[in-house]
């Protein structure tokens, strides 16, 4: 069973429809004893930061989430929110990993970086069996997360920036693989049957 | 390198995809939800669905068509269509969608852009912006093109991008419809002046003039409509084109 954390701005119905191709059970919800009981843990995130903590915060799961010890993946803003701090409403976030996210800058890029991008792997990961680096997965994001020493998948937009992180139980995506066609379907099939 | 996406644009009658040319004249192209799974399957980065139900049962059938096209495509998609509240947009959100685009409301009442990106974020917000040539200027026209406002068509689309929408919509009035290729010359001026990315609509009639915007102006995606309901155009010959051609794409 597949908690499937709804803080109320993050568009869960996307990603369950991703599980229901896999025919993995899964449960739409925000209470911290049906997160426990499950198997694992997946965190989508769609919105802005700040509002995001305080709803984690409302639910009281903030703790939860940061002991937790069942397999976990952040998307996109849910990934952005497993770092120290984001500088989208200067809000303090889960602490897994120590990393501070920023707003992309630079003449030359557009922002929201939106569409497909290259994604280089750079480290190994079950989260990536079955597929070749380079792969184009989809994005939409105004902050990244720096590189740091537990990416492990990199992209280029005016800098190189986090795309995919893991340490331990815990592992995170800044692109959508729910909305990345076959490839996108791949993580979430590997995040489900290896992580 | 961020690819060029290609946006295949459905709009919507009760269900079904119907196309006009200059807005008007529509002809059916089937069901919505057929045609949308047969785009993911051909390669589309991205689709598009513009409402335009005119009845009261108007939202429901929006929010159920939306869950059915949520079940069958892995691919990002925005709706829009007479969306005018904060609560629609998270009905629509909630439902499967990505983003929505707003067009008659904005013009209304700019304020809801910024209400919108604060709530939802800029990446799910679209300004669909319909200019039409008037005189020597550009203008902007609301209500699916029926009516003329006072607002300018350059100076309206900075507006857009300076109140938060994530994106514009681009939309030719005078090329739509035409198969006469995008407005280059307005597209290249607007991604000079907003840094969020653009839409290039309105006027594809060949490959060539896919790959003639992307070469001539920074546009980010083109979209088209009835060039591939009518299987006059594959998406897949499309991107292979522009790929010979240089043009960085998704395939």
């Amino acid at each position: 069973m597949i908690a499937l954390i709804d803080y109320g701005a993050g568009n869960t119905a996307s990603v369950a429809n991703v599980l229901k191709d896999l025919n993995t059970e899964y449960i739409i919800t925000n209470r911290e004893s049906e997160i426990c009981k499950s198997d694992k843990i997946i965190f989508p995130g769609v919105g802005e930061a700040s509002f995001a903590i305080r709803k984690l915060n409302l639910f009281n799961l903030i703790n939860l989430l940061r002991i937790v010890k069942k397999p976990f993946l952040g998307i996109c803003l849910g990934m952005q929110l497993m770092c120290d701090e984001s500088d989208e409403g200067n809000v303090k976030c889960l602490g897994i990993f120590p990393s501070r996210c920023k707003m992309f800058e630079g003449n030359d890029i557009k922002v929201p970086h939106m569409g497909w991008n290259k994604v280089e792997f750079v480290k190994g990961s079950k989260l990536f069996d079955g597929l070749a680096s380079d792969e184009r997965f989809y994005f939409a994001h105004s902050y990244y997360v720096p590189t740091n020493e537990y990416t492990i998948a990199s992209c280029n937009y005016g800098i190189d920036f986090a795309t995919a992180m893991e340490k331990g139980n815990y592992y995170g995506v800044q692109f959508h693989p729910e909305k990345s066609g076959p490839a996108g379907i791949q993580i979430v099939r590997n995040f489900v049957e290896k992580c | 390198m961020l690819a060029k996406r290609i946006i295949p644009c459905l709009d919507v009658k009760d269900g079904r995809v119907v196309k006009g040319t200059n807005f008007v004249n529509l002809r059916d192209a089937g069901a919505a939800v057929e045609l949308a799974k047969r785009y993911y399957e051909e390669g589309a980065d991205e689709l598009v669905f513009l409402d335009i139900t005119a009845s009261e049962e108007k939202r429901k059938t929006l929010l159920k068509l939306i869950e059915d096209v949520a079940a069958v495509i892995r691919i990002p998609f925005t709706v829009g269509g007479g969306i005018s509240e904060l609560d629609d947009i998270d009905k629509l959100l909630k439902s499967g969608c990505d983003k929505v685009s707003l067009n008659t409301s904005i013009v209304k009442r700019p304020e809801l852009i910024s209400e919108a990106a604060n709530r939802f974020g800029s990446q799910a917000i679209v300004a669909a912006i319909d200019i039409k040539q008037v005189g020597s200027t550009h203008k902007i026209f609301i209500k699916g093109g029926k009516e003329e406002t006072d607002k300018f068509g350059m100076l309206w689309c900075i507006e857009c991008f300076e109140r938060g929408a994530g994106e514009i919509l681009l939309t030719s009035m005078d090329k739509d419809g035409t198969k006469d290729g995008y407005d280059n010359d307005f597209l290249k001026e607007l991604c000079e002046k907003v840094s969020i990315p653009v839409i290039a609509s309105g006027g594809a009639g060949t490959k060539e003039h896919f790959l003639q915007t992307f070469r001539d102006t920074n546009a980010d995606a083109c979209l088209a409509a009835s060039l591939f309901h009518y299987n006059e155009l594959g998406i897949g010959e499309l991107k292979s084109y522009l790929a010979e051609n240089n043009i960085e794409v998704r395939i």
